[in-house]
């Protein structure tokens, strides 16, 4: 090795898969894990499609109550960017239109037929084919829309050139579903979609995998650059991935897709066809069966709430405790998500709770004595712990983000609405989920995911 | 647990909003969250939250006060029945120091929570817990004999004019315990100096001070041999009591037992609290390390040119006397006032603790050097903290520029 010259150190580099050590961040270890068993799949009558699982989009309906429907047909579009087609997980007919105030479209519910039937968009050939085909093969099957466009964090429009797209094979949030288990079986899909994506940039398609767990071979690819994360969560956010292997500029576009969407984008390419259904992680302290449900987007999950979680004083979360979304009892699985959480809503007082030593207290810092016990497992619920507070300890989110940004400073230009100093300070290499774990530690209680999106949106209406 | 929650429900009402006594619903509020954290639940971004809060935070700094507190009660009667020649046993010390430091404690955080629930009212948020600990290092920093009034003055000055004007806390430019120092120091400065004013002499009828008595703190000892030029045989006796052996020797600073502050006289406690804080992730150890590295590197360059003995004095025992350890530990490493870059806080420590030796030993009229040079650097840290942002700013620049 001594010998090398420089310049065959550099290709020796490009040749082995490059490896991240994510040293910032924190595991947050919850009890509850899904083991490797399997459900079954949920079945449900009735199905929706919120508009409010793609933030920064306003729906143009393309359907009315009474409308039948096929799988992959268009349920609505993005008014300001109508070539960003949002799709029915099933078929069937459209019963309602759920609005809120102003006439707020909140879902779309559909009664669903017994027997899928797939909108057929014909199968694609890979090898022989172009961008604006592939484009448009995305868009139509409803595909398109899996893709995640940075730097607002929105559905990607098949119209942008992104620089890069990032396939994220790590899954390292609480209590997050073994990728392996639920890819399996998918080798050809999988495939075919960084095939496809492949095609949809000039750049590089990375995909990243988890560098603790073994590599998973089905998402290695001839087209693909291979990237490797060990260490913290939040190693298993793309953001983090992206600052680590080519860290985003001001006017640059990265798309990103999680990899467990990849089977669903390939079927879209193999068959024609759209059908997102997925192994969902079903985990937390109140899951009374957890283990993996096989379920589509959309599905009514009444049914199996009542089997499988015990809904008692109980928070149901759509993702993991970090970034998911409250789910109500009698809810819909929500757009792109294969992971459902349930834990303990923490609605009770607690006496003198911050003076006592809090052996048995989660606490990512050492105020608590619970430090000792480094691997313990929480049984943590949705109690705050305290009041909202201004901005007083410092240095502490830093901890939790892994790239080279001042969070607290973006955030406080983020809060007083200063666009020019948001971009000097990074704002484009972050979405709201960078600073869920900081969210979590934060002493002041603060709100920073919903600052950080309201920042991104806020720029976003500035550049359209 | 229960009865104590009724109380607390049967009373909310007539402080809410519509009731009319609603100047109270601060107070009933900050009462209410002390006895119960509340059954707030997460509505928006991560559904769990860590344990900590800003009460945590504050109660675990106010633990790491506590030795260098009860040491201070301790020796205030130690000095008090040493000036009178008298014998005392530690628990009378103890109990004359309680006895001096109980009032000055309690008019502390009534003068200052005052101000902080007026403004909670008029602003319509909480109380906020920064004052649990400003007032409790308020009265440490203070000589024991000071008026009472003089203290709830200082004090409201410090909270209006060093915290409230600039938002409240969070948003102060200023330590407001420094403020409160800084204030009294120069609006009465015949009562914050001298050498009658460090220990208690009022003693009973009849008693008599010990001959030979001086009341004098290190810091105004040293002063007085400013000026007067090496070998001269006046400050030799004053520097004899620096020597071992004497008043203010090297090991007599380190335990603190020596006219000063309350609080501040122990460089032993005031570390065991400083690696508390720090152990406990609370206090910034680039901060105190850095801090300790500027006064020492001050201290050595002093103590190379030595033209008097102030200067000559060993760098060691330079750091151990007047409010340096103590600025160090719980005044310069205040997250709000300090530097809140993570390079920025060696910057900020390290001139914090440089200028402090610097302005007691080159104006002895400025004992109190190292208060001056930390509210010095609390105005310079936002400006350390925009240099040290705008370099990642360049950073980021000159990476779009290469794309």
């Amino acid at each position: 090795m001594l010998y090398l010259t420089s310049q065959s150190k550099i290709i020796l580099k490009r040749t082995m898969s490059q490896t991240y050590k994510i040293r910032k961040g924190h595991n947050i270890k919850l009890i509850g894990d899904a083991p490797q068993k399997h459900l079954g799949a949920v079945a449900s009558s009735t199905y929706a499609v919120s508009p409010l699982d793609f933030p920064g989009i306003t729906p143009k309906l393309v359907v009315k109550a009474g409308t039948q429907v096929n799988a992959g047909d268009v349920l609505f579009y993005d008014k300001d960017r109508p070539e960003v087609l949002i799709c029915s997980p099933v078929s069937g007919e459209v019963t309602e239109i759920k609005r809120g105030a102003k006439r707020k479209i909140l879902q779309v519910i559909i009664l669903a037929d017994s027997d899928t039937k797939y909108a057929d968009h014909g199968s694609f050939d890979l090898k022989s084919t172009n961008r604006e085909a592939t484009a448009a093969h995305f868009a139509n099957t409803g595909v398109g829309a899996l893709i995640t466009s940075r730097p607002y964090g929105v559905a990607a429009s098949m119209h942008e050139l992104p620089r890069d797209i990032f396939v994220n094979g790590v899954q390292s949030g609480p209590l997050a579903g073994d990728l392996a288990y639920q890819l399996a079986g998918k080798e050809t899909e999988v495939a075919a979609a960084i095939e496809a994506l492949s095609l949809m940039t000039a750049g590089k398609v990375y995909v990243s995998q988890d560098g603790d767990v073994p590599p998973l071979g089905l998402l290695s690819h001839e087209k693909a650059t291979s990237i490797q994360f060990t260490g913290k969560h939040p190693k298993g956010l793309v953001g983090t991935q992206i600052a680590q292997a080519a860290p985003m500029n001001k006017g640059e576009i990265v798309w990103t897709v999680n990899a467990v969407d990849l089977p669903v984008i390939g079927h879209a390419f193999l068959t024609g066809s759209y059908a997102p259904t997925y192994r969902v992680a079903v985990a937390g302290s109140r899951a009374k069966n957890a283990g993996y449900a096989t379920m589509t987007q959309g599905v009514g999950l009444s049914s199996f709430v009542s089997t499988n979680i015990n809904n008692d004083n109980t928070r149901m979360i759509a993702g993991d405790v970090l970034t998911g979304t409250t789910l109500e009892e009698n809810g819909f699985l929500s757009f792109g998500k294969s992971q459902i959480t349930a834990i303990p809503e923490g609605n009770s007082t607690e006496f003198f709770g911050w003076v006592l030593p809090g052996f048995g207290k989660f606490s990512t810092n050492r105020a608590f004595w619970s430090w000792l016990f480094p691997n313990r497992k929480y049984d943590l619920d949705t109690n705050i712990h305290g009041e909202e507070r201004a901005f007083v300890v410092t240095g502490e989110y830093d901890k939790f983000i892994p790239m080279d940004i001042f969070p607290q400073q973006l955030l406080r230009c983020i809060l007083i609405g200063d666009v020019e100093k948001m971009e000097q300070l990074g704002i484009y290499e972050v979405l709201p989920e960078d600073f869920a774990l900081a969210e979590v530690a934060c002493t002041s209680k603060l709100p920073l995911q919903q600052i950080v999106r309201d920042g991104l949106m806020d720029l976003r209406k500035e550049m359209m | 647990m229960k009865f104590v929650q009724n109380i607390f429900d049967k009373t909310r009402p007539l402080v809410e909003k519509e009731g009319k006594r609603n100047i109270l619903y601060p107070l009933h509020n900050a009462i209410e969250t002390m006895a119960f954290v509340p059954d707030h639940t997460t509505h928006s971004g991560a559904h769990v939250r860590d344990a900590i809060d800003l009460k945590r935070t504050m109660i675990t700094v106010i633990f790491a006060m506590v030795p260098a507190l009860l040491f201070g009660m301790w020796n205030i009667g130690r000095l008090h029945y040493g000036a009178f020649g008298e014998e005392s046993t530690w628990l009378d010390n103890f109990l004359f120091g309680a006895l001096k430091m109980l009032p000055l404690i309690t008019v502390t955080y009534a003068a200052g929570l005052g101000v902080e629930i007026f403004f909670a009212w008029k602003r319509n948020h909480a109380v906020n817990e920064g004052f649990l600990v400003s007032g409790l290092l308020i009265p440490m920093i203070m000589p024991v004999d000071i008026p009472l009034w003089m203290v709830a003055v200082s004090t409201i000055f410090a909270v209006l004019i060093g915290k409230e004007v600039f938002g409240g806390t969070g948003m102060n430019l200023l330590n407001p315990a420094l403020t409160a120092r800084a204030f009294a120091f120069f609006a009465y400065p015949t009562w914050m100096s001298g050498d009658q004013i460090w220990i208690n002499t009022n003693g009973e009828e009849g008693a008599q001070l010990v001959d030979g008595y001086s009341g004098a703190t290190a810091m105004g000892e040293l002063a007085t041999t400013v000026g007067q030029g090496l070998n001269n045989p006046a400050t030799e006796t004053v520097m004899a009591q620096f020597g071992s052996g004497g008043t203010y020797s090297m090991m007599n600073t380190f335990l603190g037992l020596i006219p000063g502050s309350i609080g501040e006289t122990s460089a032993l406690l005031i570390l065991l609290g400083g690696l508390f804080l720090v152990f406990k992730g609370v206090g910034s150890w680039k901060i105190m390390l850095s801090f300790l590295v500027g006064g020492l590197a001050m201290a050595t360059i002093f103590n190379a040119f030595a033209v008097n003995e102030f200067m000559g004095l060993n760098p060691i025992h330079q750091l151990l006397i007047g409010g340096f350890m103590f600025g160090m530990v719980f005044m310069a490493t205040d997250p709000v006032s300090g530097s809140q870059t993570e390079t920025g806080k060696y910057i900020y420590g390290f001139l914090a603790g440089f200028f402090g030796i610097m302005i007691r030993v080159f104006n002895p009229a400025y004992p109190e050097g190292i208060m001056l040079a930390i509210l010095f650097m609390n105005v310079m840290a936002p400006l350390i903290d925009h240099y040290v942002v705008e370099s990642n700013i360049k950073r980021r620049s000159k990476r779009l520029a290469n794309a």
